[in-house]
């Protein structure tokens, strides 16, 4: 569904809202993966990204979106100047992705001390974006919501644990997907909120003995 | 929100509400948010885009390349021609300053891109100008430009990666149109056929920008743009009406899309960016851009 201030919007640092906005929107959601600012970065460019991204400021833009930075914060300018004085070991490298690829993906490979996360993510134009595969699973992230992502073994009931953890703590799911590479094989899920998930309710999901993994991605839309 | 301008219009209509008003209460419903907080962020785009149009007509800005800047300015000082001292000259002045501010990523609000940012706080702030009109009205006046871009999104795109210039300063040209003259006081249905009579005028338009940047031709296509969306609104409000339904038109402008060739949608492989010049300046200005 479209919405009003997806037209309207976002305010933003300039030039291009796919090539800068839709790519600090990308890097904020990767960013999520890791739970914070990563300690590494390799970020491949795919199609037009690589093709016309440096014109654009798509590299400060996607690493401003790594630090936290959203799409209006004038930071974005000097973005890897301020990863380079803090510590964010940063790459960039042009590819090809599939061919199906939209022509605005990148795919950005994280490290932050334990923590590893691929996350594929292409820019749809106007600053919105479509987060499409993590760790390689298949997913649909818009970043419109306050989104969860986890990881579970494939065991009956996980949903409903899940669906009444959330329901326990006041919050609303928009949307919610379950993937999984075969049967009994890690489960994903993402889970999208109305409302704003504290750092609590992300505990309470990880002290379940059969989720290995959950990161909370903010949302990244008006 | 709506996906078809003819709906919405028959919905206001019979209802007896704005365009403006009803794109309030579409969201409100769609989104779960009360209509006092979607006018607030549309006011934080308002302020932004007032900003821009301020900082852009100062006439101090380069763009990244150097490609673009400073041409805002000369509309404001430079000799008359035979628009000067008309709202037409203002908006003209309008759209490329806030253009000229993208290109030297300063910030805008994208509306519905970046590269078409200019066309519509330029239209709807010169008209709100010359006519004396209050926020309220600039407010209503982007309410109704984003239900016009939210059809356009759901029936064509907003990308000039997957429909042209046509998708971005078109579509911008389309809204500004439609909200443009809901603002100074034409009706719905008005306003629907000022849609129609701009995206027209634009159907077919390729992206082309040299080197890939939002520069050139992009600052002077939002001139071009808001001088197409000041015409449909001319003749809208003179009762003009265009025979072909606003959402056939812009169904058309997506078919265009889907079937232009992939040089003329943001690659910079055709169009002006590929001509002798383009190449030049584009090699150029990306070797400087490297250097810095």
């Amino acid at each position: 569904m479209v919405s009003l201030l997806d037209i309207i919007g976002p305010v933003m640092v300039g030039p291009s809202s796919s090539h800068t906005a839709g790519a600090c929107r990308l890097g904020l959601l990767a960013r999520g993966l890791v739970g914070g600012t990563p300690d590494r970065a390799k970020l491949e460019l795919h199609g037009s990204f690589a093709r016309t991204g440096e014109g654009h400021g798509t590299d400060r833009a996607l690493v401003a979106g790594l630090m936290g930075f959203r799409p209006d914060d004038d930071r974005i300018r000097t973005a890897l100047e301020i990863a380079e004085r803090e510590g964010l070991d940063y790459r960039f490298e042009k590819t090809t992705l599939d061919e199906e690829a939209h022509p605005n993906t990148v795919r950005i490979t994280l490290e932050r001390g334990e923590r590893h996360a691929v996350m594929t993510g292409s820019s749809l134009g106007a600053g919105r974006v479509l987060v499409t595969a993590i760790d390689g699973f298949p997913v649909e992230v818009s970043g419109n919501y306050h989104t969860i992502v986890l990881v579970a073994e494939d065991i009956p009931g996980s949903i409903a644990k899940i669906a009444t953890l959330l329901a326990d703590d006041g919050l609303n799911i928009a949307n919610m997907r379950l993937t999984r590479q075969r049967r009994g094989g890690d489960a994903f899920m993402v889970i999208e909120l109305d409302d704003y998930p504290d750092e609590g309710v992300r505990d309470h999901i990880r002290a379940l003995p059969w989720v290995r993994w959950a990161f909370r991605l903010d949302k990244v839309s008006a | 929100m709506y996906h078809s301008l003819a709906a919405a219009v028959r919905d206001a209509e019979a209802r007896g509400l704005s365009l403006a008003r009803l794109a309030l209460e579409t969201e409100s419903e769609d989104q779960a948010r009360p209509v006092g907080e979607i006018r607030d962020l549309l006011g934080r785009a308002l302020h932004v885009m007032k900003g821009a149009v301020a900082q852009g007509l100062t006439g101090d800005l380069k763009s990244s390349s150097g490609l673009v800047g400073g041409d805002a300015a000369k509309l404001v000082h430079g000799p008359a021609g035979p628009l000067a001292g008309t709202p037409f000259r203002d908006i003209l002045a309008r759209a490329l300053a806030v253009q000229e501010v993208n290109a030297a990523m300063g910030v805008i609000v994208a509306a519905p891109t970046a590269g078409g940012a200019g066309v519509l706080p330029a239209v709807i702030t010169g008209l709100a100008e010359a006519k004396g009109l209050s926020d309220d009205h600039l407010i209503d006046a982007l309410a109704t430009a984003g239900l016009i871009g939210a059809v356009i999104a759901e029936r064509a795109s907003l990308s000039g990666a997957e429909g042209g210039c046509q998708a971005e300063t078109g579509a911008a040209a389309g809204m500004a149109a439609g909200a443009g003259t809901e603002m100074i006081g034409g009706s719905p249905t008005q306003a629907m056929h000022a849609v129609a009579l701009a995206q027209q005028g634009t159907l077919g338009l390729v992206c082309d920008p040299l080197g890939g940047l939002v520069e050139l031709p992009c600052v002077f296509r939002n001139a071009t743009g808001a001088a197409i969306a000041l015409a449909a609104i001319e003749m809208a409000m003179a009762g003009i009406t265009f025979a072909i339904p606003a959402d056939e038109v812009i169904d058309t402008m997506g078919e265009i899309g889907r079937e232009m060739d992939v040089r003329y949608r943001e690659t910079a492989g055709g169009g002006l960016a590929a001509t002798p010049t383009g190449r030049r300046l584009a090699k150029e200005r990306l070797v400087q851009l490297k250097k810095r």
